[in-house]
Order: C-alpha cells, then sequence, then structure tokens
C-alpha cells in the first residue's frame, strides 16, 4: 500500500512538472514532452530488461535506436525512381557476397584443425572475400548516388505506412543484438559492454557514410506520418470549425491535435510493451532470469543455459530500443545520423533507469519522463539561472555573455548530478525494485 | 541483498569491471568491553562471533598460544576453526569475548593494526601476490617496516633455501608448495610476534606436507609463538604442544597435543581410531 | 630508387602518423588500465579527463602567451604541462574525495562504480563545454616542422617528400620518456610495488600493511599526469575539442583491453596495435603503391580498403579477433 502510494505520488509529481511547462511556457511544449518521455520510457525499459533483470551492461543504446530510424526511412520513405535497377542487385548482390565470405571464414575455422594453414585459408577467405565485395559494391553504390544527387542520390525505401517501420526496427535491432550477444557473450568472459560500445560506433558510422543507404550526412527529410499533416488539417472546414468551438485557432490546434495522435500511437506501445515486461518479469522465465542473476554457479549448476538467457534477454532488450528509435524517427519524419551522440542516446537512457529504479519497469517509466522532462527543460532553467547570477555584471562584459552563452551545457552538468545524488542517496532508484 | 551498492545484479563484464583481487576485509568493531582471564601472550578468549548481522558461529570459544609454543586448532569440517582464528585476527564481529596480544586487549583494532602491533597472518588462500617475483612479495611482507630488513630477507632465505633460488621468478608461477613457504616468508618479513597459518598444508601432497611442517617447527625454534588451522588432525597434534578440537563453534577438548592424541575420545572421533 | 620513395611515402603518411597516434593511445590506454587495476573498475570519465586535462593546458596557453611567455620553436603548451597537470591531480583528488571514496567504503562492487563514473563522464564533459566551449580551440605555436616535405626533397633528391610534425616529434619523445619513467616507478619504488600489491591482492596488500587510501590516491595522480599528457599531445597533433576526446574512448578501451586489461605492457603494446590498424586500413595506398607497382599495373583507384569513418570499425574488430584468439589479450591481463 505504502509503495503504491509512493508510486502514485511520484507519477503524479511529474505530471505537474509538465503541467507547468503547459502553463508557464505552451502546451504543445508539454505535448512534446510527453511524447518524447514515452519514447524514452520506451527505451528505458528496454535497458531495465537488460540491466535490471539480467545484469547485462549494454552501452550501444544509440546503435540500435539508430537501426530503429533506419527501419523507419527504409519502410515508409518512397522507392528513388530507377535507383534499384540500376544498382540495387548490384548492393544487394554485393552484401550476400559480403556475409557469404564472413560465413565461409566461420566455417573453415570450425572444420579445419588448428595450424597456420588454417590461419592462412581463413586469411585468405576473408582478403579475397573483401576484394570482391568492394567490387561489386563500389560501381553499383556510385550509380545509386548519382541519381539526383540533391533530392535523393540513394535507394529509397519500400513507400509502405510508416507504422511498419516499428516492430521492423525492433527486427533490425533484434539482429544486430543477436550478432553482438552471441560474439560477445560466447566468448570465455564477459566482454559485452565494449562490443556493444564499439558496436554502436559502427552503426552510426554507416549510417552517415553509405549514403546509398540513408544519404549519409545529407540526411533523409520528410518521412512519412502516421498523422495528418498540420496543413490538411487546417485546410479541413470541419476541423476547423470544432478548433474554433473550443477557442484554438487553426494553427494551434492542428499543432496540438498532431501531437495528441502522436502521443496516443507512443503511449499504446508503451502499454503494451509494459504489460508485456510485467508478464515476463512475473513469468517462470522471467523468475529463472532473476534466479540467474542472483545466483549463477546455482542456475548453472541446475542446468539453466545461461548464456542463452543472457542471449535472449539482450536481443529483446535492445529489439524494444530499436522501436524506440523508429519511433522517433517517424515523430521527427526526418533521419539525421549526424545528430546520433553517445550522451544522449546511451548514457541518457542510463540515467533514466537508473534513476527510476533498475529493476522495476514502472521505475522506468518514472525516469524516462522526469530525466526528459529535466533534460528539455534544464536549459531554459539555466539561463534564467544565468540570468539572475549576472544581473549584476555589466552589459555586454565577457564573463557574462561567456555565462549566458554556456548555460545550454548545463544540461549535461546536471545529469551527472541527478545520476550521482541518485545512486548515494537513494542507490536502488525513486522506485526500487521489490 | 542487504547493502544496494553490492548489487551487481550478477554483471561479469570483463571488459568494464575487474573480477581479480577485490578486497573482502571487514574490519570488525569489537566488543567495546573489556573481559579478564590468565596470561597467554596471544588469547582469543570467550569468543562470540559471527559474520555482520549473520547468527553466532562461534560460542564461547577460548583459543590461547604460549610464547615458544606451537598451538593447533582442529575439528571435523564446518566446526569454525577457520573462523576462530580470523576472530582473533578481527575479521569478523565479535558479541563477545577479548582478544589479548601480550597483555594488551586489541579486540577493537583492525587487521592492519593488528599487523602492526605484531601479528602475522598467512591466509589459507591468495596468500602471496602471484604476479610479483618471490623477493618483492618479502619486501611487501615488510612494507610496515622503516629500518634495514635485509637480515630479516635472509633468515627467511635461510629458513627456505629454495625461494632464495626463485627470487626473482614471479610467485604465482611456483608449485604449492613453495608458494606456502613465500606466503610464511611474506607474514614473517614483519618479524612477528605471533605467527597465525590458516590452513597451510591445503591442497599439497603428503611429501610436501611434512617438509611444511618441518619448517614450521623450525620456525617455532627461533621463538615465534605460531597458532594454526590445520586439516590434518593427527600429523598436526604431533607436532603441537597445545591443542583445541572445536566442534560446532565450541570448545570440544583441549589440552597437550599428545593428550589429546592419547584421548580416546578424540581418537575415535576426529582422527578415524 | 623507387623503392625508395614507396618508404619515403609509407613513413610520411602511415609509419610516422600511426607511431603519433599509438603513442597517444598507450598513455591513455595506460590510465584506464591502472584505474581499472587498482580501483577496479573501466573509467568511461577518461576522455573526459584527458579533455579536461587538455583544457587547463589550453587556457594557461593562452594565458602566457598573453604575458609574452613562449618556449621558443617548441609550442608553449608544453611549458604549462606541469600547471595542467597539478590541476587535473587536483580535480581527480576531488572526484574521488566527494564521489568515489563513499563506494570504496562501502565494499561497493565495480560495476556500481562504472555506473559512477558515467555521472562523472557527465558532469566533466559539460564543465569542458561550460568553461571553454564545444567548439574547436586552437593553441599550437612554435615552429611547426621538424623536417618539411619540401627541405627533405631538396636535401636527399627524391620524389616523394617527408614531412615531419614537430607535434609528432614532441609526441613521440614525450610518451617514450613518461613510459620509461612509469615503469621505473612501478617496479623499482616502494609506492609503485605497493600499488602492483595492492592491484594484485588487496587483502593481502592490507595485511601487510599497505594503506590503500594512499595506493588509491598516488594512482589518481599517475592517471591525471597520464591523462593530461595524452590529452595535450592529442590535442596539439590534431586539436582541441571536447567532442572528440569523448570519441577517443573506444580506440582507448580497446587499447587496454587488446593488451590485457590491467596490464601496463599490454595498453602500450595495445595502443601501437590499435593505431597501427586503423592507419593502415583506412590509409589510401595508391601514393606508396605508385612507386611499387610496374607502369601497367598501377593502380586507378586509391587503394584504401575502408573509409577514414571507419577507423572505430577497425579498433573493434581488431579487439574481437584478439579476444576470440586469446581471451586475456595480448599481455596476460586481469580479466579472464
Amino acid at each position: 500500500m505504502n509503495d503504491t502510494m509512493r508510486t502514485t505520488m511520484l507519477f503524479a509529481g511529474v505530471a505537474l512538472l509538465i503541467a507547468y511547462v503547459g502553463f508557464a511556457q505552451s502546451w504543445n511544449s508539454a505535448l512534446l514532452i510527453i511524447a518524447m518521455g514515452l519514447i524514452s520510457s520506451v527505451m528505458a525499459l528496454g535497458v531495465n530488461l537488460q540491466w535490471g533483470f539480467a545484469g547485462l551492461f549494454n552501452v550501444g543504446i544509440m546503435g540500435f535506436v539508430a537501426l530503429g530510424g533506419l527501419a523507419a526511412v527504409l519502410i515508409g520513405m518512397p522507392p528513388t525512381e530507377g535507383a534499384f535497377s540500376a544498382g540495387g542487385w548490384g548492393v544487394l548482390s554485393a552484401l550476400i557476397l559480403g556475409a557469404g565470405t564472413i560465413f565461409a571464414a566461420i566455417f573453415a575455422v570450425k572444420k579445419m584443425t588448428s595450424g597456420w594453414l588454417r590461419t592462412m585459408t581463413v586469411i585468405a577467405i576473408l582478403v579475397a572475400g573483401f576484394f570482391i565485395f568492394r567490387a561489386i559494391l563500389d560501381p553499383a553504390v556510385e550509380r545509386i548516388e548519382v541519381i539526383n544527387p540533391a533530392q535523393t542520390g540513394y535507394l529509397g525505401g519500400l513507400g509502405w505506412p510508416v507504422l511498419l517501420a516499428w516492430p521492423v526496427g525492433g527486427l533490425f535491432a533484434a539482429g544486430a543484438a543477436w550478432i553482438i550477444g552471441k560474439t560477445a557473450l560466447g566468448l570465455r568472459s564477459d566482454y559485452l559492454a565494449i562490443a556493444t560500445l564499439g558496436i554502436a560506433e559502427i552503426i552510426i558510422a554507416v549510417l552517415k557514410n553509405e549514403d546509398w543507404l540513408t544519404r549519409g550526412v545529407k540526411n533523409v527529410i520528410g518521412v512519412p506520418r502516421p498523422v495528418p499533416y498540420e496543413i490538411d488539417l487546417q485546410n479541413d472546414p470541419a476541423f476547423v470549425e470544432r478548433a474554433a468551438n473550443l477557442g484554438f485557432t487553426p494553427v494551434e490546434a492542428s499543432t496540438l491535435w498532431v501531437k495528441v495522435l502522436y502521443i496516443l500511437l507512443f503511449g499504446a506501445v508503451l502499454l503494451i510493451l509494459l504489460w508485456m515486461a510485467q508478464r515476463a518479469l512475473h513469468s517462470p522465465w522471467g523468475r529463472m532470469l532473476r534466479a540467474i542473476r542472483d545466483n549463477e554457479v546455482a542456475a548453472e549448476a541446475m542446468g539453466k543455459d545461461v548464456t542463452a538467457r543472457h542471449l535472449q534477454v539482450f536481443v529483446l532488450g535492445s529489439a524494444i530500443c530499436g522501436i524506440a528509435g523508429a519511433m522517433m524517427t517517424t515523430m521527427d519524419s526526418q533521419l539525421t545520423p549526424g545528430t546520433y551522440q553517445p550522451l544522449r542516446f546511451t548514457f541518457l537512457v542510463w540515467v533514466m533507469v537508473i534513476v527510476g529504479g533498475s529493476g522495476n519497469n514502472l521505475g522506468s517509466v518514472l525516469g524516462g519522463f522526469l530525466i526528459w522532462f529535466l533534460w528539455v527543460q534544464v536549459e531554459p532553467m539555466g539561463l534564467w539561472l544565468m540570468n539572475l547570477i549576472t544581473s549584476g555584471m555589466a552589459e555586454g562584459s565577457a564573463l557574462k555573455d561567456h555565462l549566458i552563452d554556456s548555460a545550454a551545457h548545463m544540461r549535461l552538468l546536471t545529469m551527472g548530478l541527478v545520476l550521482l545524488l541518485v545512486l548515494r542517496f537513494s542507490p536502488r532508484g525513486l522506485i526500487p525494485e521489490k | 541483498m542487504s547493502n544496494p551498492y553490492q548489487d551487481d545484479r550478477g554483471n561479469k563484464d570483463a571488459s568494464i569491471t575487474n573480477p581479480k583481487g577485490q578486497g573482502t576485509l571487514t574490519p570488525s568493531p569489537g566488543t567495546r568491553q573489556a573481559m579478564d582471564t590468565a596470561k597467554a601472550f596471544l588469547v582469543g578468549d570467550s569468543m562470540t562471533a559471527g559474520y555482520g548481522n549473520g547468527p553466532d558461529i562461534l560460542h564461547d570459544c577460548t583459543i590461547a598460544v604460549d610464547e615458544g609454543e606451537i598451538a593447533v586448532i582442529v575439528g571435523p569440517n564446518g566446526a569454525g576453526k577457520s573462523t576462530g582464528m580470523k576472530a582473533i585476527f578481527g575479521m569478523l564481529d565479535m558479541r563477545q569475548g577479548s582478544v589479548r596480544l601480550d597483555g594488551d586487549d586489541i579486540t577493537g583494532l583492525s587487521p592492519q593494526d593488528r599487523v602492526a602491533k605484531g601479528m602475522g597472518f598467512v591466509p589459507q588462500t591468495s596468500n602471496i601476490f602471484t604476479s610479483m617475483t618471490v623477493e618483492e612479495n618479502l619486501e611487501m611482507g615488510a612494507f610496515i617496516r622503516t629500518d634495514d630488513f635485509s637480515d630479516t630477507m635472509a633468515q627467511v632465505y635461510d629458513l627456505f633455501p629454495i625461494l632464495k633460488e626463485k627470487r626473482l621468478q614471479a610467485a604465482g608461477e611456483l608449485s604449492g608448495g613453495q608458494r606456502q613457504q613465500v606466503a610464511v616468508g611474506r607474514a614473517l618479513m614483519t618479524q612477528p610476534k605471533v605467527l597465525m597459518l590458516d590452513e597451510p598444508t591445503a591442497g599439497v601432497s603428503p611429501i610436501v606436507m611434512d617438509e611444511l611442517f618441518d619448517r614450521i617447527i623450525e620456525v617455532a625454534r627461533t621463538g615465534i609463538p605460531i597458532l594454526m588451522v590445520e586439516q590434518n588432525a593427527r600429523q598436526a597434534l604431533e607436532i603441537a604442544d597445545k591443542g583445541y578440537v572445536l566442534v560446532q563453534g565450541r570448545n570440544a577438548y583441549s589440552g597437550t597435543g599428545k593428550e589429546l592424541l592419547a584421548d580416546e575420545e578424540v581418537r575415535k572421533s576426529f582422527l578415524g581410531g | 630508387m623507387d623503392f625508395l620513395n614507396a618508404i619515403v611515402a609509407f613513413a610520411n603518411f602511415v609509419f610516422i602518423p600511426g607511431v603519433a597516434y599509438g603513442s597517444q593511445l598507450a598513455l591513455g590506454a595506460l590510465g584506464v588500465t591502472l584505474v581499472y587495476g587498482i580501483l577496479r573498475f573501466s573509467n568511461f570519465a577518461h576522455g573526459d579527463t584527458m579533455a579536461m586535462g587538455a583544457m587547463s593546458a589550453v587556457l594557461l596557453t593562452w594565458l602566457f602567451q598573453s604575458w609574452g611567455i613562449s618556449f621558443g620553436p617548441l609550442p608553449t603548451a608544453l611549458l604549462t604541462l606541469p600547471f595542467a597537470i597539478g590541476f587535473t591531480i587536483l580535480l581527480l583528488l576531488g572526484t574521488d574525495r566527494a564521489v568515489y571514496k563513499f563506494y570504496r567504503t562501502k565494499k561497493a562492487k565495480p560495476v556500481i562504480l562504472v555506473i559512477v563514473s558515467l555521472g562523472i563522464t557527465f558532469i566533466y564533459n559539460g564543465l569542458t563545454r561550460f568553461i571553454i566551449g564545444a567548439d574547436d580551440q586552437n593553441f599550437l605555436d612554435g615552429e611547426r616542422f621538424i623536417i618539411r616535405a619540401r627541405d627533405f626533397k631538396e636535401m636527399t633528391g627524391l620524389r616523394e617528400g617527408l614531412a615531419f610534425k614537430t607535434t609528432q616529434g614532441i609526441t613521440i619523445v614525450t610518451a617514450v620518456i613518461v613510459v620509461i619513467l612509469l615503469f621505473w616507478f612501478l617496479n623499482k619504488t616502494r609506492s609503485g610495488k605497493s600499488m602492483r600489491a595492492y592491484s594484485d591482492n588487496e587483502d593481502l596488500a592490507l595485511l601487510s600493511g599497505i594503506n590503500p587510501e594512499r595506493v588509491v590516491m598516488i594512482t589518481w595522480m599517475i592517471v591525471a599526469g597520464l591523462a593530461t599528457i595524452a590529452g595535450v599531445l592529442y590535442g596539439l597533433d590534431k586539436s582541441f575539442k571536447p567532442f572528440t576526446y569523448f570519441q577517443l574512448l573506444l580506440p582507448i578501451f580497446a587499447s587496454a583491453i587488446v593488451g590485457g586489461l590491467g596490464n601496463p605492457i599490454g595498453a602500450i603494446a595495445g595502443g601501437f596495435v590499435i593505431a597501427f590498424s586503423e592507419v593502415t586500413i583506412t590509409y589510401a595506398w595508391k601514393k606508396v603503391l605508385v612507386y611499387l607497382m610496374p607502369d601497367n599495373l598501377e593502380p586507378s583507384g586509391l587503394v584504401q580498403l575502408l573509409s577514414t569513418d571507419y577507423k572505430f570499425a577497425v579498433s573493434f574488430v581488431i579487439l574481437l579477433i584478439v579476444l576470440l584468439v586469446k581471451p586475456t589479450g595480448l599481455f596476460k591481463g586481469q580479466a579472464v
């Protein structure tokens, strides 16, 4: 009972904070915080599954989120006219050949007895495979990238409804997670952290460089939406009338309504995932996970396949991050590979999970909202603080300008401080695991 | 888990956390009440103790060593032999009783402070610095000494000639028996007033065991009282001046080594006839 | 003659940059490996510690320049190094006192400390940006080159020029001096040996009378020195930009792990392995091959295996291969 009260109070507190933004700043900002809070909560839920339930340390969240974003582009964007016939098959066959090379190398390692002959064979397979791969890929890529480079210059997507991209984003992330997990968890000791750190950077590098896939740093803009466009709503007389009845101008009403629709969609996803996560937690599978977490040796002695369970939970958690990534790109309507940074997309999610309470799904949701609120609101708060501090200084003094300019960087400091304070004084988080 | 800072959720990620060599010692806070018993050089007097908030493992247990003696603690598995030794060394929570060294009450001191007071302790496992050379191990043993310890090192080399031969080799590369010699040698470097050995012969072959016992007798002959826990009760009692048989954390029998060996009851229960 | 030109091109574009970058990585990895050995966790804040150290050197350089102090042909930043290191030592000791010490007394598990270091990362990163901003800062002065490409050509009459930048020279010389000092300290001094003993077996170190707080303090001081030097050298050689230091984490971690975590020799070897793999695989080899191949076989493309943006991928693949073949790293590390 006491726990329930506490949880309710905490959520009510966050709701009040967001409502305050609505009254004091604008409802548009408040709704945006809710929408991004929902997405953040989904990410935190995925990481909590890995860290909270299985003690897996994933520092590559950014990569999985970006893969979700890639899915939004590949599913939602219309195909580029003529791109596929120009180079699509070339790229595809190159990729298949690349995968084949790796499989051949693995096969050689497994089948041949170790020795210099095996080493040489594997190196030969990899080197030859690499050069053939490049020889097929490069011209195909060149042919794709010359097609109207200012607008497209990439393969484009399938032109399907973008909502499909959400599960597909999850699948992409799951696939990547399976490969990493299989490699890193299979080593003699666990090297998951460095592996995820590395793979996230590689995924971002691919998104930034493979223009045929994502237009690279030229960004893909105008990813189709699952909800109506503001301009269409404003041109819809019925909508304008309803807005007028409620006392809104058409512009206001349309922007708010679009956000509300997104919030409903994201909210539905979060509720489904939360329900599934709670069910999983109380299922035999969840109990086994916790048994492994609390005493791996005993669980292993009872015949539990620890590595396989860890791999499962790692793949599932990453898939959830991928879904969140697809949702985010859908709402932004654009994929901008240059903006993916570990502090924002990996470590911030960690702050959410730790602050909310490791091992508690509701805690992750709370952490997602609270930390996102702070992330957005610390900047205006910092600016206000700096204006206060510098109010006594001479107008135009260098220090004053510097302090006011630097207020934007306060958010990183604040996040660090929040994380350290929670770790120190409430190490189990705001809503502790039972 | 009671301490949230020790909840690592089973994470074993070697790329971010170092699984090796982390400390486990938690100093004992002591009982904060002095007690008085007979004069022994080192005595753990009527100790009742356990780990942290856990149940009592020792119950009113007394262990003492006199000057120039070898005292041995024997008993069945789980009798609290090592626990008794750890209690004397200040590595678990004493609820009652006291530990005194050479007349001083040291019940409230941390293990490090007891080392400074003149206790040498050789743990059962991880008792050497495996990545350092034999000589460096001995140097580390003498870390608290500010005077010239080359004499002590020479003495240790005299006691354990094989160590001198291998002094530039990493201690981790030595055989089991040689490692134990390094461990004892390291403890001797502080010139302790008393030496405590926790199962020095665990996991070594019978031949090596005999040799180790010989060495221990030699150490005792240099005038250092020795308190040791032993699994091999018969051999240990043979060289012991005093023996303590512990059962379930209580003193069951005590006497000179010969008395205990001769005692019908002790022979039947613990020495296999 | 062509063979000579190929060697010169190789030295100019691959070998010298590789050695310089390798030295920087090695110094960074040494810091990570020391913290891993003594405090038993991977310090995610190490990149940002380097940034803080380098930032203090940048600010001091500007101050010195405004006073008209310079170091002749060498960068003024070198002159500021002792002060910058002093600042970083204070920073790290302050952080330890305010943050890490609490967790030590609680006997916190290493993974908790990893999360704590994430918090420190945020704070250092925020502080750096707060103080100096997120942009590129130039603080290199003095003579730019030890050998200029044109002078080299005139001197030798070769077609290919060899440029040896002052910063590369300084990096290599400094790294050698620092490494020699560090190994002397660890292997020959009482404090250094006590650090190794503590890293090897904390309980036994305690029983031998080694004071853990002192060991930790010395470790942070050395780490501060290494991080500042690595940060300043990297900043001089490339440029000072807070974000790049954060990104150095991956190659630095990779170096430390490839060499064997907790093993200082391994950290150095790892740094060079990673640096050379990155440089060789992302270098356009045409310049070298032109001299070696017969005219009719001359390569048409750049012969660049991977675009430079994939350098992280290279560190990562090398890391994976090493771990698959030797799970403890090239030199036996503490992570088994």
